[in-house]
């Protein structure tokens, strides 16, 4: 029995509501109990949080639906400058819709907050809804704050501005207290949505079992699912995705007829290395979905397509080959240990001065060091064997460089006279390039000496 | 069977309960103008000063300074309200409503004070004419109006402390500087928040503000709070049902006089005295009024109590994979080894490592883009922070970061985690010095 109250009116329709959303009971019963009926004020603003997937959209937007109450969901990230959003709002309140036979021009013109608030009470009117309450949904509304400053202090306190029965909805991942502006501002209600248990996802999971396999079958397989993934993913959305696209693989003994639907330990042991690779793969985005498929349609070894990050090879001229191997030598070895690195006659050297003291960190683990442009040409003179001669071509093989992102220029304050540089190359990146032009790199670094 | 009875018997009950929370939700969320609480000397301050203006053609300008939610919109709004009861002011006084949040530059301002005064230059609801055609108008209206025969403009600006931040205070200036001199009478009230809002005026402006000052602080004590709370609850004598009314009413007196809302009450007391946080508080306990729980009891103020207080980011916490959970652990010993400094993934990445080296069991075992993956969503939900802007110029693994969390809180989320691994608490647990 369900424990709502004066919306009798609304009661099967909250019931048709929580058998299509579930694992939300509580929390359509708080948002619908505070949402109140339709001629009720209800509060001017409710912000509700949550992370990734936990229904803060859908739930909003399925219960006002539902209710029919009159309301506008608009996207944050859609409306990057305050006059879209305005004017997305003023559209959907009036229900027009850009289209080719209105040049795609919005139904009014709307640039300044306050000309928003005048604009708005208009159309509230013309549509006859000021008896009751009117719900605008912000989504994503962290982008919010990187908007005007007083948007957001604005729309918080939007009922009291417009003097209409109005209330915003702001939905967001991130927590109120991020949002707080430093002088203040109305505090909305705050909500939160909570995590999916292990159950829960389980049981969501388990609902789009496909036709032709028993729920119990599928149920094995979510949980086996689960029982891999859910130390590093918790998002709904992506359980769902590896979920649709592993099932074929997990199926396929039951279809060529090595194992029976019951047969669990058999299932799992066929799909669990295979569910184990997806995590490097499919989940990192290395492998795009469809090559995966097709990979399990031929029936290949997944794992064996070369991923994104596997192409980060890239040809470069020789001269710019040393410069990089330069500049990464540069940046990740301290300057005192040049000279005993790279001069020929470095004269007497105590050994117990060069034994690697004891230092805290790394250089690899602090990341690299800036370096000026001279001690970059010093070091690739004495790597490159031949003479080279400081023409032209290779400073601009350096401003290639910065331009390829391999290295960057730190400070922007001067260009011409000594300009500072960073290298961003990875240490697998810089030996397979070394490798080409048969110079040992990890002989050069001071780290692994 | 019983739900069906229970149905059929309560009809009314269920009219009554709507019309309840019709009435007691337009109190909380709308702020209705009532009266206001403990600021008698306050409300007579003000109303002698805008009387002054309505009705002698005085021209004034005053500060009502308060902390956000003690009601300053209320006090003047009742102020106004009584004050357009008298028919002479009703028919002589024009008001001016302007707020920082909207009117964010002097034009827009301009001409929202032409729109409202209804000024010639207005056709319907748009007005014409460039920012200068309009000062030049507004003023010259406003000057060619003298004590005797012109009627009295009331100037209301909420969100005063924004208006000082539009270019050269140049709208400040004016409607001071014609509060000044014998002019069209005017009254400027600004509503502020900022104590120190004196200190944003330019030197000519703060010259030709009176410096009349009215400060609302929340200086009552707790039993009063008590009794504000019993009196925001109480539904009025207009009541339709009479019955229920009283019943409600009987149950609102018995409820303050509970040990455990008096609790509830001191904690909330003791954390914020303003309107608006226990507003929020009943708001949430009204909704909890239903047909079969026709009474507030005290758990319901108890149950909307503990969602007021929620810590959000203990539920963030709670929210996060279990190697997520693994790499905030690592933050927080590096934060410990290195007092505070700032750190990179690398760095964390290294110390998730000789986590893993030491348990037995590689079940944390993953491979560093999946690591770095989890690494991201930490930064996209804002529990950790980068240290500088140039997030393009430096590798990702590179970047340095700080946590934005504090060990105990780190600590309090461990042990609401469900079932989190018993090694993982106890490498939280142990701290290397």
């Amino acid at each position: 029995m369900s424990k709502l109250d004066h919306g009798e009116y609304s009661e099967d329709r909250i019931l048709l509501l929580k058998e299509k959303l579930i694992c939300r009971d509580p929390q359509i019963l708080t948002l619908q109990s505070i949402l109140g009926e339709p001629h009720h004020y209800s509060y001017p603003s409710i912000f509700v949080y949550g992370h990734t997937a936990t229904g803060k959209t859908y739930v909003t937007q399925m219960l006002l639906k539902t209710l029919k109450f009159p309301h506008v969901i608009v996207n944050c990230v859609e409306c990057f400058s305050s006059r879209m959003l305005f004017e997305q709002i003023l559209n959907e309140l009036q229900g027009h819709s850009l289209s080719p036979k209105n040049e795609y021009s919005s139904y009014l013109q709307c640039n300044t907050l306050n000309e928003f608030v005048l604009l708005y009470k208009q159309v509230v009117h013309k549509q006859n809804l000021h008896n009751q309450t009117v719900y605008i949904v912000l989504d994503k509304a962290e982008h919010l704050r990187e908007m005007d400053s007083n948007l957001l202090p604005g729309f918080l306190r939007f009922q009291e501005l417009a003097e209409e029965n109005a209330t915003v909805i702001f939905l967001s991942e991130i927590v109120w207290e991020k949002f707080r502006p430093s002088t203040g501002c109305f505090e909305p209600l705050i909500l939160h949505f909570p995590d999916y248990s292990k159950a829960d996802l389980q049981k969501i999971l388990s609902r789009d079992h496909p036709p032709g396999f028993s729920a119990d079958f599928y149920a094995t397989y979510i949980n086996i699912l689960l029982g891999v993934f859910y130390t590093v993913c918790r998002d709904l959305k992506e359980l769902r995705h590896l979920a649709a696209i592993n099932f074929p693989k997990f199926c396929e003994p039951v279809q060529k007829g090595d194992a029976k639907e019951e047969d669990t330990r058999r299932l799992w042991r066929n799909i669990e290395p295979h569910l184990k690779k997806t995590i490097e793969t499919v989940y990192l985005r290395e492998v795009s979905s469809s090559q995966w498929e097709r990979l399990q349609q031929e029936g290949k070894e997944g794992g064996q397509l070369k991923g994104l990050s596997a192409h980060a090879h890239v040809e470069l001229p020789f001269y710019s080959k040393f410069l990089l191997i330069a500049a990464y030598l540069s940046s990740y070895n301290p300057a005192r240990t040049d000279k005993r690195f790279f001069s020929k006659h470095h004269g007497k050297i105590k050994k117990t001065s060069f034994l690697k003291k004891h230092e805290k960190t790394s250089n690899h683990l602090l990341g690299p060091k800036p370096f000026p442009l001279d001690r970059l040409l010093a070091i690739f003179y004495s790597i490159v064997d031949s003479r080279v001669t400081p023409t032209a071509n290779i400073f601009s093989q350096i401003a290639s460089l910065v331009a390829l992102q391999l290295i960057t220029h730190v400070g922007h304050d001067d260009q011409l006279d000594g300009p500072k540089y960073k290298c961003t190359t990875s240490l697998d990146f810089i030996t397979a390039i070394a490798r080409t032009v048969n110079f040992d790199i990890v002989r050069y670094l001071y780290d692994f000496l | 069977m019983s739900k069906r009875k229970c149905k059929s018997n309560s009809l009314s009950l269920g009219e009554c309960i709507a019309k309840a929370h019709m009435i007691l939700r337009a109190r909380f969320c709308h702020h209705l103008p009532g009266k206001p609480f403990g600021l008698e000397a306050q409300y007579k301050n003000l109303m002698d000063l805008l009387k002054q203006t309505a009705v002698q053609g005085e021209s004034n300008s005053v500060l009502i300074v308060g902390p956000r939610g003690v009601g300053k919109t209320m006090l003047l709004k009742s102020v106004l309200n009584e004050l357009m009861e008298m028919k002479y002011v009703k028919e002589n006084l024009l008001q001016v409503h302007l707020n920082g949040l909207l009117q964010t530059d002097d034009k827009v301002a301009l001409k929202e004070i032409t729109r409202q005064l209804q000024l010639e230059n207005v056709v319907g609801d748009k007005v014409f004419g460039s920012f200068a055609e309009n000062l030049a108008f507004l003023l010259e209206a406003l000057k060619k109006g003298n004590r005797s025969n012109s009627r009295p403009v009331l100037f209301v600006l909420d969100e005063f402390d924004l208006f000082a931040h539009h270019k050269n205070q140049t709208l400040l200036y004016n409607l001071l500087d014609v509060a000044q001199s014998a002019q069209t009478p005017v009254a400027v009230v600004g509503l502020t928040c900022r104590l120190d809002v004196l200190e944003l005026l330019e030197k000519r402006v703060k010259s030709r503000f009176s410096h009349r000052q009215i400060h609302l602080l929340n200086a009552f004590g707790f039993k009063q709070y008590v009794e504000m709370f019993q009196q925001q609850l109480i539904l009025p004598k207009e009541f339709p049902d009479g019955r229920f009314a009283q019943e409600w009413n009987q149950n609102i007196q018995c409820l303050c006089k509970d040990k455990m809302v008096e609790d509830i009450l001191q904690k909330h007391f003791n954390s914020s005295k303003d309107f608006r946080s226990l507003h929020m508080l009943l708001m949430l306990t009204l909704s909890h009024v239903t047909v079969s729980n026709p009474n507030i009891r005290p758990t319901d103020l108890l149950a909307a109590s503990r969602q007021y207080m929620m810590d959000s980011k203990a539920n963030v916490l709670h929210g996060l994979s279990v190697l997520e959970l693994c790499l905030i652990i690592a933050m927080k010993h590096l934060n410990s080894i290195y007092e505070g400094e700032p750190f990179n993934f690398e760095m964390v990445y290294n110390e998730f490592q000789n986590f893993i080296q030491r348990t037995t069991h590689s079940m944390h075992n993953f491979k560093k883009p999946v690591v770095l993956k989890a690494f991201e969503h930490l930064q996209q939900l804002e529990l950790i922070k980068p240290m500088d802007g140039a997030s393009l110029r430096t590798h990702k693994e590179y970047q340095l970061v700080k946590l934005l969390l504090d060990s105990s809180q780190i600590m309090d989320a461990l042990q609401k985690y469900p079932q989190c691994p018993t090694d993982v608490q106890l490498w939280a647990a142990s701290s290397l010095d």
